[in-house]
């Protein structure tokens, strides 16, 4: 009887079942790459806005407050963005006749709001407050990043819930004196550089992160009903 | 000693080339059937219902089900656990009996394999449709993730992932070990060059070797060995996604062997309710004898018999605990609005299945379809009682509502009923369904036909 099939398909049949295992594997490690990558999270990638506005020289260089414009940070889920007004209080007086402001002097004089990108956006599905991070002791920066050093901002993190999780399940690690939170050079508590809270220096995040948890009554709170109401 | 007892497993008169030509016939035949036809015809217009209503589902979501707190398991969970309980006789009949040398089990246990396979495949689409969103499903699985969580692992819903997957991946290599050697005949007497192509890619080489068959022996066995074990645990696992609740009518310990037995006592149900017309059909009395639908039926006695038992200790327990939840529990269903669907699964699954002391009734084949066919209905109903009767009045009347299933529940249910049967059909039609080189094993060397 004649053969069905040539020799060859001993070894096709062995490559192609080793193949897609290797394929499968290679695939999910790649899918996995991806999903935390800035390709896919946006993390890093300043975006371009109607104008340039820049966090590095308002809040970095001239130390304006974090609350001049974004005012319901304290008392809000949301952190507010400045109506035109809010621009105005200044620039009516200085750079009145930059080109560059121009699209600022004309959502003024129209009343049309400015149409900013967004940069920092959290699904729907997800209940999240500003206000209690704030007044537990959770600085802008620990968030959204190096914010006095963007000339045009960029997404510090993924906003994935594994990275709220983080903070969720430890807050010790990250949580700073309440006069600190809206220091945009806040640096945590080091070796080199020490940082009072409670009326004590500390030098080191664990030790002060366990008191302040303590102080603020700060909980881990990792309920699925947390965020997801 | 009856004359059952000691009748044939395989008729006489049979040699090595008769069982295979017999067999592989059914496969290799020039012909198809009409009859197979017009059952593929019927079966695939019920597939179809199934796509319909689970596109729909899609596209509208869960709200088109008569699903609603209280009730908010429904169909989608009866019918899981019917179909998952099914499965369990093929595991059992190729497993349990493999390790147990019941040679009676060889001509029934491939399709009673195929019969496991297709009842998880099933199975496995209720949980997922009532997720709401199946294709977030790799959520149940423990994986690197985004979202920096893992699955509840003190929930029994997650072991039932693992009890399934694990299920339906064993169920398989089994029943494609099973089927190498018979794959590899099929290819060798195949006249078509396509069938031969095929069948020699399905059969993987086999040549039928010495070292062959050792590592077939070796490998069946070991599969044996892990499957036995699952026979038990995932319909315990089943019942943990009730006992462990505490809903009452869910919390009881008598709910993991009351499963067990309830599952194989559906399982063997089917079986009969597939053997007795694929026999008849396909003219294979010889190999599926009389000898065999007597003891699926002695089977289905002794499981019916301890599923009773689980009745009466549900029942027991509810009044001995004193507890005014669980005796109410009882109430309701003696006497609620669901009084019915309990009485009906009384007489289904304990009083009518007592016939089957009878040997009259053991000898007759119409009489078994009917009853293996009320068993079947009979399971289902014990689903249904099980998780609408409790979920609908548990603790707080305020709280109490009722269930009625929507058409689409019907459709989806029905619908996996034409998924079964077309899987079925097409198994029989291209793949042999008794296991030739076993069936082989079975034809008595000359001179020893009076000890068969």
């Amino acid at each position: 009887m004649a053969q069905i099939f040539h020799r060859s398909t001993n070894t096709i049949s062995r490559v192609s079942i080793y193949g897609s295992l290797l394929v499968l594997l290679v695939l999910s490690f790649a899918l996995y790459g991806l999903s935390g990558s800035p390709y896919y999270t946006d993390v890093n990638l300043a975006k371009d806005q109607p104008v340039p506005f820049s966090h590095r020289h308002h809040a970095g260089e001239l130390g304006i407050d974090c609350r001049y414009c974004h005012t319901s940070v304290e008392d809000s889920s949301f952190a507010g963005l400045p109506p035109t007004k809010t621009c105005m209080t200044c620039h009516s007086q200085i750079w009145t006749n930059s080109e560059m402001l121009e699209p600022v002097r004309a959502s003024y004089r129209s009343g049309k709001s400015l149409e900013w990108v967004r940069v920092n956006a959290l699904p729907d599905f997800v209940y999240f407050n500003h206000s209690i991070h704030i007044n537990k002791g959770v600085g802008c920066t620990t968030c959204h990043g190096p914010i006095a050093e963007m000339a045009l901002t960029w997404k510090a993190n993924t906003l994935q819930m594994g990275w709220c999780t983080e903070c969720h399940r430890q807050p010790e690690k990250y949580v700073r004196p309440r006069d600190q939170v809206f220091n945009a050079r806040y640096e945590p508590p080091s070796k080199f550089h020490a940082v009072s809270a409670q009326g004590r220096e500390y030098t080191d995040q664990d030790a002060m992160g366990a008191v302040l948890v303590k102080a603020y009554k700060v909980q881990s709170l990792t309920n699925c009903t947390t965020c997801h109401r | 000693m009856s004359s059952q007892h000691t009748a044939p497993i395989i008729e006489p008169g049979h040699s090595y080339a008769t069982v295979t030509d017999r067999i592989s016939s059914i496969v290799l035949g020039k012909r198809t059937p009409r009859g197979w036809w017009v059952g593929l015809g019927v079966a695939i217009c019920l597939f179809l219902l199934l796509q319909l209503a689970v596109t729909v589902l899609l596209v509208k979501g869960v709200g088109i089900w008569g699903i609603n707190i209280p009730v908010g398991w429904g169909f989608a969970i009866v019918n899981f656990v019917w179909w998952i309980g099914i499965g369990h006789a093929g595991t059992l009949i190729s497993a349990i009996l493999l390790l147990l040398r019941q040679k009676w089990r060889t001509s029934i246990n491939r399709f009673a394999e195929a019969m496991t396979l297709f009842a998880v495949s099933c199975a496995g689409m209720f949980p997922l449709l009532h997720m709401g969103r199946p294709w977030l499903f790799y959520w149940l699985t423990p994986y690197p993730n985004t979202m920096g969580t893992w699955p509840q692992f003190r929930s029994p819903l997650v072991w039932d992932v693992f009890a399934v997957s694990t299920y339906a991946t064993v169920s398989l290599l089994f029943w494609y070990v099973g089927l190498l050697p018979d794959l590899a005949t099929l290819r060798d007497r195949a006249k078509a060059r396509a069938a031969q192509v095929v069948y020699g890619a399905m059969a993987m080489g086999w040549r039928g070797s010495a070292v062959h068959w050792h590592r077939y022996e070796t490998a069946s066995l070991l599969l044996a060995g892990l499957a036995t074990p699952l026979v038990v645990s995932v319909h315990t696992v089943v019942s943990f996604d009730f006992a462990v609740g505490i809903i009452p009518g869910w919390h009881t310990t008598i709910f993991p062997p009351y499963f067990v037995a309830g599952a194989i006592y559906s399982g063997f149900a089917m079986v009969m309710t597939l053997a007795i017309p694929l026999r008849k059909y396909y003219k294979l009395e010889d190999f599926i004898t009389m000898r065999h639908l007597d003891n699926m039926a002695k089977v289905m006695l002794a499981t019916g018999l301890i599923v009773a038992y689980g009745y009466m200790m549900e029942t027991f327990m509810a009044f001995y605990s004193g507890d005014i939840n669980e005796t109410y529990m009882i109430h309701n269903r003696w006497t609620g609005p669901y009084a019915v669907a309990y009485w009906s699964l009384i007489a289904c699954n304990i009083v009518i299945p007592q016939l089957m002391w009878l040997r009259r009734v053991r000898n007759s084949v119409p009489v078994l379809f009917v009853i293996s066919l009320i068993v079947n209905v009979g399971m289902w109903l014990e689903r249904f009682v099980i998780v609408v009767t409790s979920l609908h009045r548990d603790f707080i009347p305020s709280s109490w509502g009722m269930y009625y299933p929507t058409k689409w529940d019907w459709f989806t249910y029905v619908g996996t009923i034409g998924l079964f049967l077309t899987l079925f059909l097409l198994f029989i039609r291209f793949l042999p369904v008794i296991a030739i080189f076993e069936m082989r094993g079975l034809v008595p060397e000359p001179g020893e036909q009076k000890k068969a």
